[in-house]
């Protein structure tokens, strides 16, 4: 099943390799269908799966991988290396409660790209073989268990990214891919290291061979003791927890590393924009919940604090880049920054209250941002400028589009009744009851004030009030004799067609449902997340100790 | 006064080279076909003939695989009064060798320019055999005399090879810049081999060993050795301080050549160090460490990083592919030297089976390289511009070639990097600085690979001529079927590097 899942999209490629380039249409059909099955097959995995079961490590007593689901286990490669005993890489797949939301959440989002791609005209073969790749990447990185696995899908995901940016992206298109493939590279090559690290400290306790089972590795009874990742170890543990973390906060992005962030989602064409933003900045997230805590839970005791306050300077930095921003996809990018932070800040919480937040946030901000940037598409797609001082007065004159961006714009910035609201109140809720982050949480409010600002004024500017004299369209008068507005180069519907509202309307469903009953979503995760708690929890350290 | 050898002992002796003839068949079949492709040329006549040479030496070396693997069942051992062994490490290198010969072939065949420049190609074939023939000697030679000699058929062919475009200023200049730097470096090799003779008075790297434990040696006198002897080894795998001639050697030589010496020269210098050092230079806890701190372990940290460092981040302003290529291949050996640092199986291991994931990326980019210049005329990086297009299969086929030569997933030279850095981490914390330093150069690495890409696909062609350009049906099949293999053993590279470890195994007992 999961198999399935991760290589439709792969097998989606291989037909449209077959397909000749002028059938555009055909491409883009095949595309959709594996597209829709990986949605099918998502729900599917959604009802079988028991949310009883937590994850994360292996059960005490039980199966080596009892407590995940979905198992697809088989020996990969298994090579002898003389006196370092065998070298064995497995085709490890299983869901819990942290992937499950992200798989649910990579096929939502990789569907409605495909939707959104419709609108790409060059070269559409090349770019839909490189949108499946990517497809196959993200899938893949949130099901595999083996931390080998994990890395070959996690570095598959940059090269079709980096050509996705770089031939279907805007002027400056060639800076921004490098830049993304260096910082991420940068970030991943430390990976790399920490992953070779880790294998030669842990021992597969069924087998007694080195291991690259991230489930075997997240049991610190696993650990060879005196191994350079092994618990005598700590300075390198330390080393090593540490530049992990920037290999995935690169990713998130964090502030530092976050630069590359609003160069590429400016550059890139809509589609990728969502999913960039809807589905890679959660691995960094996803892996920091899957691997770099877990893993190293004595380091992360240690370092929640510094979480934290990177996750406030996210937030509070993000807002006020975002309010200084006239190109309002750079906005929404760069609010992508400051709604991340929330996500550090209720990791960094560490109790179930701030990690459920934290996970539920970053379904939400997928489906929300995903909404953000496909918006910010349509309006790019009539008027062929972002700048936000080029509109005025829009809500005249398309309601169904002023509608949903009502929609979207409030549930990012965390309105009741939305979703976002729900995963924000968590976050809060789990800072401001653990000691570490309190006072953090204290200042990291004021991020949400922020956040209202930049998302109310830009509102504001662009759909209230009057068309400005500079504006990007013309006043005519329509058949009808209404006052209309009409945009240069464009014949298309004024407001949202049929192919926009597709993509729009089950995201708007989901922010408005999720936001008064988030439990489908958040029934998935409570167990797992509360065994995270419990693992990364200093009491379960002194007693493995 | 020099004594006549009496007739018995005439007769031992020719009866212990006859003994080893037997063992010596691959090596005679290749001198055998040099020969006769030399009477082939003189022979034949037409216009298919540059092309009946090429196809009559790819079969000949093809036929030479028979020979190779018949001598897994036979006892390993010396030859020739120990001249020159038998042992699965040389048998790796003879596939290796002819393999690299047959693709050097390949691409000549491939090679539009050889019809332009060159009205027949006369002896090419014969000479690119007998440089298959050098390196195998060099990969099997245990005698400083043997490894003299087989290094210098390897240079002199070498440097024909590179000049071989007469009216191309650049290809005589390479052959010339090759054959100094080449006479220099050979020259300070042949001084540190002298020095080991005199300290030992013996030219067997075994004995040499032997000598060396029971006798001691004088400590300044070693290091200088090693370190004379180096420069011919560094000159051979083209590290840093060594490396001047490759940047111009790989432009100007003809580019098929370019692809065999950055493949086959390189791994015929690695296959002679390994065995050389892992042999006969001690190494490990010594008394002369005191004296001058350092030992040839310390010089090879030294080589390995300044490759690494220096090869990377030239290459960032290079503008012509073969030249980046060039300084590539500096950057690659300082990640085979790290292998070879480590000094146990897995390094050993490690270094193997990175020269074969090097060995079938490397040629296989230069192939793609050889195939646009074919319909371009052109190695410059600006005039990449728009191929992607023009040549989607050639485009797709290199990227995922320098994405292999990154050392990026799934491919085979992702699981080169990969044992490489297992092997330095196996050492617990000793070596986790020089796997950093490999790990950000090959961050710095992607930004100059990625160049080719970038002018393929992102940027669009200087002439708005859109024609598409047809590489023709077997070379279109050749790049899949290499793309696909590169693919292939980055995911499934069970065979290879189970191949590497037996072949390898040999130094388990040398090592520790």
């Amino acid at each position: 099943m999961l198999s399935l899942i991760v290589f439709l999209p792969v097998i989606a490629g291989l037909i449209i390799l077959a397909v000749p380039s002028s059938q555009k249409q055909i491409i883009r059909i095949v595309s959709l269908l594996a597209a829709v099955v990986q949605m099918v097959l998502a729900v599917m995995i959604w009802r079988g799966y028991d949310p009883s079961l937590a994850g994360i490590t292996a059960m005490a007593g039980g199966m080596p991988e009892g407590s995940f689901q979905f198992i697809e286990r088989l020996p990969w490669i298994s090579l002898d290396l003389g006196g370092m005993g065998s070298m064995n890489i497995e085709y490890f797949l299983g869901v819990d409660g942290l992937s499950i939301t992200m798989v649910i959440l990579t096929a939502l989002v990789s569907t409605i790209g495909v939707l959104s791609s419709w609108t790409i005209k060059k070269q559409v073969k090349g770019y839909f073989l490189l949108y499946n790749l990517l497809a196959t990447a993200m899938m893949g990185c949130f099901v595999a268990l083996d931390f080998f696995l994990f890395y070959v899908f996690w570095e598959l995901m940059l090269l079709p990214m980096y050509f996705l940016i770089g031939i279907w992206g805007g002027p400056n298109r060639e800076y921004a891919a490098i830049k993304f493939f260096l910082y991420t590279l940068f970030g991943s090559v430390f990976m790399l290291l920490v992953m070779i690290g880790l294998y030669f400290s842990v021992i597969d306790p069924l087998t007694g061979n080195h291991t690259f089972s991230l489930v075997a590795m997240a049991s610190q009874e696993n650990y060879i003791k005196d191994a350079i990742l092994g618990p005598d170890n700590a300075m390198w543990r330390f080393v090593a927890f540490i530049v992990l973390f920037i290999g995935f906060a690169i990713k998130v992005p964090m502030f530092p590393f976050h630069t590359w962030l609003p160069d590429a989602h400016v550059e890139a064409p809509t589609p990728i924009s969502v999913i960039l933003a809807g589905v890679l900045l959660k691995l960094g997230t996803y892996g920091m919940m899957r691997i770099n805590f877990p893993l190293f839970p004595e380091v992360f005791q240690a370092s929640m604090y510094v979480i934290g306050v990177f996750g406030a300077i996210n937030i509070i930095y993000g807002a006020f880049c975002a309010l200084a921003q006239q190109d309002l996809k750079k906005m929404v990018a760069y609010s992508s920054i400051s709604h991340m932070g929330y996500v550090l800040l209720g990791l960094a919480a560490a109790n179930s209250e701030g990690m459920t937040g934290a996970l539920y946030q970053m379904f939400n901000h997928g489906t929300i941002t995903a909404m953000l940037f496909l918006l910010v598409g349509v309006i790019y797609d009539r008027a062929h400028t972002r700048q936000i001082d080029k509109f005025g007065g829009l809500a005249s004159y398309m309601p169904v589009y002023t509608g949903i961006v009502m929609v979207a714009w409030f549930a990012s910035l965390g309105l009741p009744g939305l979703s976002g609201f729900i995963s924000e109140a968590f976050v809060f809720v789990g800072a401001f009851s653990s000691e570490t982050t309190r006072y953090i949480a204290m200042v990291s409010v004021l991020g949400i004030v922020f956040g209202a600002a930049y998302l109310l004024w830009s509102l504001q500017r662009m759909f209230l009030g009057k068309r400005k004299d500079d504006a990007a369209y013309d006043l005519v008068t329509g058949p009808d004799g209404e006052e209309q507005i009409h945009f240069h180069d464009w014949n298309g519907k004024l407001d949202l067609d049929g192919r926009e509202l597709a993509m729009l309307i089950p995201l708007v469903v989901i922010t408005i449902f999720l936001g008064i009953y988030p439990m489908p979503i958040m029934g998935l995760m409570t167990s797992t997340v509360n065994h995270l708690v419990e693992v990364l929890s200093p009491v379960m350290m002194a007693v493995v100790n | 006064m020099f004594e006549l050898p009496s007739g018995a002992e005439i007769q031992s002796i020719i009866a212990i080279l006859k003994s080893g003839l037997g063992f010596f068949i691959p090596e005679i079949y290749l001198s055998l076909l040099f020969m006769g492709l030399i009477i082939l040329d003189l022979v034949l006549k037409g216009k298919n003939k540059n092309s009946i040479l090429g196809w009559a030496t790819l079969l000949g070396l093809g036929g030479s695989f028979y020979c190779i693997v018949q001598q897994h069942a036979m006892q390993t051992g010396e030859l020739f009064f120990g001249m020159y062994v038998l042992d699965e490490y040389a048998i790796f290198f003879k596939y290796f060798f002819v393999a690299s010969g047959m693709f050097a072939v390949v691409a000549t065949l491939a090679d539009r320019k050889f019809d332009e420049e060159v009205a027949s190609i006369g002896e090419y074939y014969a000479l690119v055999v007998a440089m298959v023939i050098g390196m195998v000697m060099m990969a099997a030679a245990s005698d400083l005399l043997m490894i003299f000699l087989a290094m210098e058929l390897v240079s002199l062919t070498a440097y024909i090879l590179s000049g071989y475009f007469k009216r191309d200023a650049r290809s005589s200049e390479a052959a010339l810049k090759y054959l100094v730097y080449g006479a220099v470096s050979s020259g300070l090799m042949l001084y540190g081999f002298s020095l080991i003779y005199g300290m030992t008075a013996e030219t067997n790297i075994l004995k040499i060993s032997m000598e060396l434990a029971d006798h001691g040696y004088d400590p300044l006198v070693m290091i200088l050795a090693t370190l004379l002897i180096m420069a011919g080894f560094g000159y051979k795998i083209g590290a840093f301080p060594f490396h001047f001639w490759s940047p111009d050697v790989y432009e100007g030589a003809p580019t098929p050549i370019t692809a065999y010496l950055s493949v086959a020269s390189k791994a015929a210098g690695f296959a002679l160090l390994l065995r050389f050092f892992y042999i006969a230079v001690p190494h490990g806890v010594s008394p002369y460490e005191d004296i001058i701190g350092i030992d040839w372990l310390t010089l090879l940290v030294i080589m390995s990083v300044a490759s690494m460092i220096y090869g990377n981040v030239v290459a960032i302003w290079q503008k012509n592919v073969k030249r980046l290529l060039a300084y590539s291949s500096i950057a690659h050996a300082g990640y085979l030297l790290l292998g070879v640092i480590v000094m146990d199986e897995i390094g050993t291991q490690a270094t193997l089976f990175y020269l074969l994931a090097y060995f079938l990326v490397n040629f296989a980019a230069f192939y793609v390289v050889i195939l646009i210049s074919n319909r371009t005329g052109s190695e410059n990086l600006d005039d990449y511009r728009g191929l992607g297009r023009k040549m989607p299969l050639a485009g797709a086929a290199l990227t995922v070639f320098l994405i292999s030569l990154v050392g990026l997933p799934p491919t085979v030279g992702f699981i080169g990097k990969l044992f490489i850095f297992s092997a330095l981490l196996s050492k617990g914390s000793l070596y986790i600085w020089l796997a950093l330093i490999g790990v950000l150069t090959s961050v710095i690495s992607l930004y100059y690979y990625m160049l080719i890409p970038l002018n393929m696909f992102l940027r669009d062609s200087l002439e708005p001529n859109e024609k598409s350009l047809n590489p023709g049906f077997l070379a279109q099949l050749m790049m899949a079927v290499l793309m696909i293999l590169t693919i292939w053993f980055g995911l499934f590279f069970e065979p290879l590097s189970e191949f590497a470890r037996y072949s390898s195994a040999m130094f388990a007992l040398s090592l520790y």
